[in-house]
């Protein structure tokens, strides 16, 4: 079993980041996996991107940005690039607060998420990545509520950001119960 | 009974020196050499040498050595200080390798305040190659490269290394001095004598500028050539101290 | 303990496991990770960092680190390490160990900073002036290029001779889960060293001057019987090819898992395929190419250039197969449908 996914959105929106402890968490769980940003012009101010790639074998190329199964889309650039590089039957999630006039296959299980929003209701714009998590969390089995407060108790305990353990939290809980 | 009154310092080896009649690299060798003794130094030292007439000064100083390409000298004797503190490494640099080649390296070596010693052989001219101009070849000279002589209009000025290393706020001390007559060379040693002092002090980077001869390059007697550097290098390269901290560190 | 490291940082972190205790470098990208991690880890152990003046300040800082004694490393992209080139001639010439990481990137020129394999010439044929090869190590993930980072010092001490790494962006950039262990350093004599010491013993030279003609040719001589240990005892290769295979694609570093990828849809798809990744470059294993099994009617060669490592793979064949090719170059990185659809072309149309 093999999951190609690819984080797409502006630089800031904490793409990279998602894509890191997404990574983090399966090998956690002891999967094989790789993490490969975009980088280039594009990473100076546009869209940036990053391909998470999960398996239980040997991992060829890092690169996801074509045969998708996950998009986690968090501006409408995204959309315009990578909506058709995902497969038939794969999953689009959608930062709807930004993407406001979806997508247009019919092909794929989409999932609108409202979390540029929400993530301002939480207290900071910069969580609105951890909102999408709520996709993954909804919609696969790739891992669970516990594996995300593990890993970003691994990541961010003992440094300066410590304290921002329970705000990631919270944007992950309002996420969920947005898409319920 | 006979008396020692003379000998070769211990700081020189026995190879014999490669040097042409009437240059002064040999006695400026010397001056280190007796230096590096003098101040029990010569154990701990490493000197790098450059590319031009004296390449193989690895084989002439009485210590380690390391052959440098081109005008890298200085950035050799980084690696080599940054990763051995407490050793003593010097450069012997010919204005080829040091103010054209290797501006880079020197202006950087004195950039970071490197903690080694530069020794800056200026004679005017490519003399290994054999004879062409150098950035510090002096205006209507004739070289093999500027038959006619160096023309201002397009080559430019000479090259004034000191002042323009002086400029360096990270650079301790620097000093331009002569190697043409006994006066000049014992002015010289002692400032060859003081860079080494700093640099066993931790005081950061030095060098000292020596005009030096070039007899066959510039075809001359190496009489006349003593006299050139006195009566026309001088002029246009002043001797003296354009820098000293070494006190304030 | 697994980590997830990026390439870059993981080179790094092996470097300095590995004992290395000097870093010179330069900004370029993509290999920025590395002096960046250094400045501040190499400090950390102790070791010595330097931001040099330029790629060539770097290079030579190595080579008189290097002439000391002490495990020394330096990286850059393409066109800053086809401005090394002097300083690894010289390393070669003075026999110094070195290692040396090239995340390379598309050229010629300036190029661009995608992924490029268009180094090949230049780190395997000596790019510098003279006779001499280094070792170069090709790894094709972040766990390889830890485990070539500590083989590629050990190699430089045995051999003393500089060593060079390639990555690229996508190696360099990318982060895979690595273990990083101190393991034992080769045991080496060092008694060649300027150091300094010569109160203790006899003061020792390094250097690559010889204006004697027959004693530079000895030197040469000495130094390529060297060079035939190393082709002996140090060329590594993953070879994967199975009987009643019909084709064999040959590609390098991280490129590679492209090819891994193809291999798989084409034997799924009923065209049986191998895969040959050479993991040193130089010395090149030339012998994996000697006993493919009866089946093998063909040869792909897969680079992310416009054919240079191919020119390795027809010395390795003799014209015993036909050798096909299939690149891109400009930083375009294959996906594993174009090799795929050009290993079925051949196959399927006997070319």
């Amino acid at each position: 079993m093999t999951t190609r996914i690819l984080f797409s959105g502006f630089g800031g929106q904490g793409i990279l980041t998602l894509g890191q402890l997404i990574a983090t968490i399966a090998l956690n769980k002891g999967k094989e996996v790789t993490w490969m940003p975009s980088y280039g012009a594009e990473m100076r101010g546009g869209t940036a991107n990053c391909s998470v790639i999960i398996s239980d074998k040997m991992i060829g190329s890092p690169i996801a940005n074509t045969n998708i199964d996950i998009l986690c889309a968090m501006n409408i650039p995204s959309i315009v690039k990578f909506e058709d590089k995902v497969r038939p039957g794969g999953q689009i999630f959608i930062n709807s607060s930004i993407i406001k006039d979806g997508i247009a296959r019919t092909d794929v299980d989409a999932l609108h998420i409202d979390a540029s929003n929400i993530a301002s209701k939480v207290g900071d714009l910069r969580v609105a990545n951890m909102v999408m998590l709520a996709g993954f969390l909804q919609k696969t089995n790739l891992f669970t509520f516990e594996d995300v407060e593990e890993v970003l108790k691994q990541r961010f305990s003992g440094t300066r950001n410590e304290h921002l353990i329970p705000l990631n939290i919270e944007a992950v809980k309002q996420g969920m119960e947005a898409t319920v | 009974m006979s008396k020692i009154v003379y000998e070769k310092s211990k700081g020189l080896s026995d190879v014999q020196l490669s040097y042409c009649p009437g240059c002064t690299h040999g006695i400026i060798h010397k001056l280190i050499a007796e230096s590096l003794v003098e101040l029990d130094l010569l154990d701990r030292t490493i000197a790098i040498s450059p590319v031009g007439c004296s390449v193989m000064a690895y084989d002439f100083f009485n210590c380690d050595g390391i052959q440098a390409s081109h005008g890298r000298a200085p950035a050799v004797a980084c690696g080599l200080k940054r990763t051995n503190p407490d050793k003593i490494v010097f450069t012997y640099q010919g204005d080829g390798d040091l103010a054209a080649i290797g501006t880079a390296e020197i202006i950087h070596a004195a950039h970071r305040g490197d903690n080694v010693t530069v020794i800056f052989v200026n004679n005017a001219i490519y003399g290994m190659t054999g004879g062409q101009m150098a950035p510090t070849t002096l205006i209507d000279m004739k070289t093999s490269t500027s038959p006619l002589g160096r023309n201002e209009a397009m080559m430019g000025k000479p090259l004034l290394v000191s002042e323009l290393l002086a400029q360096i706020p990270s650079a301790t001390y620097i000093e331009r001095v002569a190697s043409h007559d006994v006066p000049n060379l014992n002015k010289a040693k002692r400032a060859i004598k003081k860079a080494f002092e700093y640099q066993a002090a931790g005081k950061g980077f030095s060098m000292v500028e020596i005009l030096g001869t070039c007899p066959i390059g510039w075809n001359m007697t190496p009489a006349d050539a003593m006299g050139f550097v006195k009566d026309t290098m001088m002029p246009y390269f002043p001797l003296g101290v354009y820098k000293d901290e070494g006190g304030n560190a | 303990m697994k980590m997830l490291m990026k390439g870059n940082e993981a080179i790094c972190e092996a470097a300095i496991v590995a004992g290395c205790k000097a870093f010179f470098g330069y900004p370029i990208t993509p290999q920025n990770e590395i002096p960046e991690y250094m400045s501040l880890h190499m400090v950390k152990a102790g070791g010595a960092y330097v931001q040099a003046e330029s790629e060539i300040g770097a290079i030579n800082m190595c080579y008189g680190a290097a002439a000391s004694g002490v495990r020394v490393m330096t990286s850059s992209s393409s066109p800053g390490i086809a401005l090394k080139q002097e300083g690894m001639s010289y390393l070669a010439g003075a026999n110094l160990p070195c290692v040396v990481v090239n995340v390379s990137r598309s050229g010629p020129g300036l190029g661009g900073i995608l992924p490029a394999q268009g180094d090949y010439f230049q780190m395997t044929r000596g790019g510098g002036n003279g006779d001499y090869y280094t070792p170069v190590y090709a790894p094709f993930s972040v766990q390889e290029a830890v485990d070539l980072i500590f083989k590629a010092f050990d190699v430089a001490d045995k051999y003393r001779t500089p060593v060079q790494m390639v990555a690229d962006g996508m190696l360099g950039q990318m982060m895979e889960p690595c273990v990083i262990e101190p393991r034992p350093a080769v045991k080496v004599d060092k008694s060649w060293v300027t150091d300094g010491n010569s109160g203790k013993r006899p003061r020792n030279i390094v250097n690559s001057l010889n204006l004697s003609a027959e004693g530079l040719e000895q030197m040469n001589i000495q130094r390529f019987a060297q060079y035939k240990e190393i082709e002996k005892n140090e060329t590594l290769v993953d070879y994967r090819v199975n009987d009643g295979d019909e084709i064999v694609i040959v590609a390098y570093g991280a490129p590679a898992r492209v090819a891994v990828n193809a291999v798989d849809e084409l034997n799924e798809s009923g065209i049986k395929a191998g895969l040959i990744r050479p993991v040193t470059l130089w010395p090149y294993p030339y012998a994996s190419f000697q006993n493919l099994p009866a089946s093998v009617k063909h040869i792909l060669v897969c680079e992310l250039s416009m054919g240079q490592m191919i020119d390795d793979v027809k010395i390795a064949v003799a014209g015993k197969y036909p050798v096909h090719f299939y690149g891109r170059c400009g930083g375009v990185i294959f996906e594993p449908s174009e090799i795929v659809e050009a290993a079925t072309k051949i196959v399927k149309g006997g070319a």
